[in-house]
């Protein structure tokens, strides 16, 4: 079997896992490239459908191009969308300025205990890759949440070969991630197996272009000529610089991400 | 494009250097992103110190400050005939089960030795434990040279001991290379500081791991993960472990016993008359009795036994130890039974192998044991030696893994149905 077959293989085993044991579960969806692959990967697992919600959490300050693929694609692939905001800090003005942290916070993690607490998902699949950050690097499959959503990773559980959590009473959620072990370049190799659609954020115009985004105040671009995905691809292969070097929220400190993440964050 | 890429994790007694010798290896071999050397320069001078490079793994705030790997954690690097993911585990015993989280995912192992500190409590502790995880492909690496004086005798010395202690569990390494992880020794580079070694540099040895390839004529074997009803038919999800499945082929359902046939194998956006091992599909079958999660389904001959009595060799890592008597949890792949601890035929030290009692009546933290379950309900079990995939274990008390291990034989029972 090739390497892209057995990731894939290895994410749609964790994502039947996740639905066998809770059904009532979700699937976060950015609407960037890696959340769109495991929404691509979660239709195969089940033959074309997704037979549970996918929330986008909506900051207000997403790229215009962001609205355009998610509202085409909700229909073309028939979503039942669930949007997550935070509509009282967008009222009262929340930005960046504000500081990263903070706005991160409210914008996001707080908007998502918001619609948790509503619906009251058991577990949450996201498509966090282990290559993306250090932090990120020391998670598991499946993670464990109390209900202020705090990250307990002094403490995590015990996961064995493909055993994974299988939800403690006390936890509040699970969040599962399934593309855990994939890097950038595999979900590029990927995205152009499966002639898969994307932002086209992502592509390359007058000398630039995205290789993360999310908030548009938060997102630079990078310097690239790379105009489609075989370009995105010899790109990374010999580049040096880091996947989020354009993403605000990993700069600012360097445990920033960390303190976003144990409070909560993605 | 075609691409090996082969799983080692890095073992060894506490402050040995693991973290240190990869980040050296990552460093040599130009791994990560520019920017990542930077910040780990800015943060060592931070904390007053020279650049830390285990701080390329250590990524908690936590870690830095104690110099310590709290939790495992995985990243990619390239030789120029592999790529390799690096799983970094925890050398502190207090962080065993992250250790073995890390362990448990890879197919070669990196052992170290501190030279001038010498064999320690966790080197063979984690060597054990590399040993029942069924990890055969073993580089053991005796670093910190510096600190020796690059004294081949030392280097000797460690080494004869390390490949005795590895002969009594019939583990033998592919190589044991002497190095400095901090000044770069024989990393990527042959050192010339230890010209009376011949052996091969650290990077390179990793090239002899030789990946371990599934058995071609294995027995099908397909643990059921869920039953997902679609377009008017009811389709088994799951994965092969072992194997391969075509249409119309004779199926058994276990524990159950009944005989059944595939009527399709199904993948979205593929035409499939077969699956291979590896593969997660879904199967739809002639007939199907209340098919359910944590059912096997196997080809009629070379069938498993289905026991409710199990011998194994388990780890137990709670601080509150197992009793014998004790009540627990048992998962072998999909299925979960409630299991019954008869009895410890033998209760080990996993760092220095004594058996500390034969018959005995506690499994303390960090101990082995060898034991015999009584389940609840007959399961489909294969001895770890011959299907890893249906012969490991863990044990659960309350929601919480406590307990892993391996299964050694299966007792044929009167509630076994072949």
């Amino acid at each position: 079997m090739d390497y892209l077959s057995q990731l894939e293989n290895r994410s749609i085993y964790i994502i039947r896992e996740a639905y066998s044991q809770f059904r009532n579960i979700a699937l976060l969806w950015s609407i960037g490239k890696d959340s769109t692959t495991l929404l691509w990967i979660v239709r195969k697992a089940f033959f074309g459908e997704i037979p549970f919600p996918v929330i986008h959490i909506d900051t207000g300050y997403k790229f215009r191009e962001i609205y355009t693929f998610r509202d085409r694609f909700v229909k073309e692939w028939n979503l039942d969308l669930v949007m997550s905001r935070n509509d009282a800090a967008i009222e009262k003005g929340m930005s960046k300025e504000c500081g990263h942290l903070e706005c991160c916070n409210e914008l996001k993690t707080e908007a998502l205990k918001k619609t948790l607490s509503e619906r009251g998902y058991k577990a949450l699949l996201l498509g966090i890759r282990r290559d993306e950050h250090g932090i990120r690097a020391k998670e598991r499959y499946f993670s464990p949440r109390d209900a202020s959503f705090s990250w307990d990773y002094q403490n995590q559980p015990a996961e064995l070969w493909d055993y994974y959590a299988s939800g403690d009473k006390s936890d509040h959620h699970l969040r599962v991630h399934p593309l855990l072990h994939w890097t950038e370049v595999d979900i590029w190799q990927y995205v152009k197996r499966e002639n898969m659609p994307v932002v086209d954020l992502y592509f390359a115009r007058d000398g630039r272009r995205y290789r993360s985004i999310g908030c548009e105040p938060c997102c630079e671009p990078v310097p690239s000529s790379a105009k489609n995905m075989r370009m995105i691809i010899r790109e990374l292969e010999k580049s040096r610089i880091a996947e989020r070097s354009g993403r605000a929220q990993d700069k600012e400190d360097p445990y920033t991400m960390q303190k976003l993440r144990s409070l909560g964050y993605m | 494009m075609k691409k090996n890429v082969i799983k080692l994790v890095f073992v060894g007694h506490v402050d040995h250097g693991k973290s240190t010798l990869i980040g050296r290896t990552l460093y040599e071999t130009n791994s990560l992103p520019k920017e990542k050397y930077d910040e780990v320069k800015q943060i060592s001078a931070e904390l007053g110190k020279d650049a830390e490079l285990a701080y390329l793994t250590d990524y908690l705030q936590e870690e830095r400050e104690r110099n310590i790997t709290i939790d495992t954690t995985q990243i990619h690097f390239k030789t120029r005939k592999n790529n390799y993911v690096i799983i970094d585990a925890p050398g502190h015993v207090q962080f065993i089960k992250n250790m073995l989280s890390g362990a448990s995912q890879a197919e070669a192992a990196v052992l170290l030795v501190d030279a001038q500190e010498g064999i320690k409590e966790q080197t063979r502790r984690h060597a054990y434990l590399i040993h029942l995880l069924g990890i055969e492909n073993l580089i053991v690496v005796v670093n910190k040279m510096d600190l020796v004086g690059y004294d081949p005798d030392r280097f000797y010395e460690i080494k004869t001991d390390m490949i005795d202690f590895m002969h009594r569990l019939s583990l033998k390494p592919i190589h044991v290379i002497p190095t400095s992880a901090r000044s770069g020794e024989n990393i990527t580079k042959t050192s010339s500081k230890m010209s009376w070694y011949g052996g091969p540099v650290f990077t390179d040895s990793l090239d002899h791991i030789k990946q371990n390839k599934q058995n071609p004529n294995a027995p099908f074997r397909f643990p059921v993960q869920d039953v997902f009803f679609k377009d008017d038919r009811n389709i088994v999800l799951g994965r092969v472990e072992v194997g391969s499945v075509e249409r119309n082929q004779q199926l058994l359902v276990l524990p159950d016993g009944y005989n059944t046939s595939v009527r399709e194998v199904v993948r979205y956006g593929e035409k499939r008359k077969s699956a291979q091992a590896g593969e997660s599909i879904g199967i739809v079958l002639e007939n199907h009795n209340d098919i359910k999660r944590g059912m096997v389904l196997t080809q009629q001959d070379q069938i498993p036994i289905v026991s409710d009595e199990v011998d194994g060799t388990i780890f137990w890592m709670d601080e509150d130890p197992l009793h014998r008597g004790d009540d627990l949890t048992l998962q072998c792949s999909t299925q979960v039974a409630s299991c019954h601890l008869r009895a410890i035929e033998q209760r080990i030290d996993s760092s220095t192998l004594h058996i500390l009692e034969e018959n005995g009546k506690i499994i303390g933290p960090n101990e082995v044991g060898k034991v015999i379950f009584k389940l609840a309900k007959p399961i489909v079990f294969e001895p770890f030696s011959q299907v890893p995939e249906l012969g490991r274990l863990v044990l659960r008390r309350g929601d919480s893994v406590y307990g892993a291990g391996i299964v050694n034989s299966v007792q044929q029972t009167a509630s076994e149905k072949r």
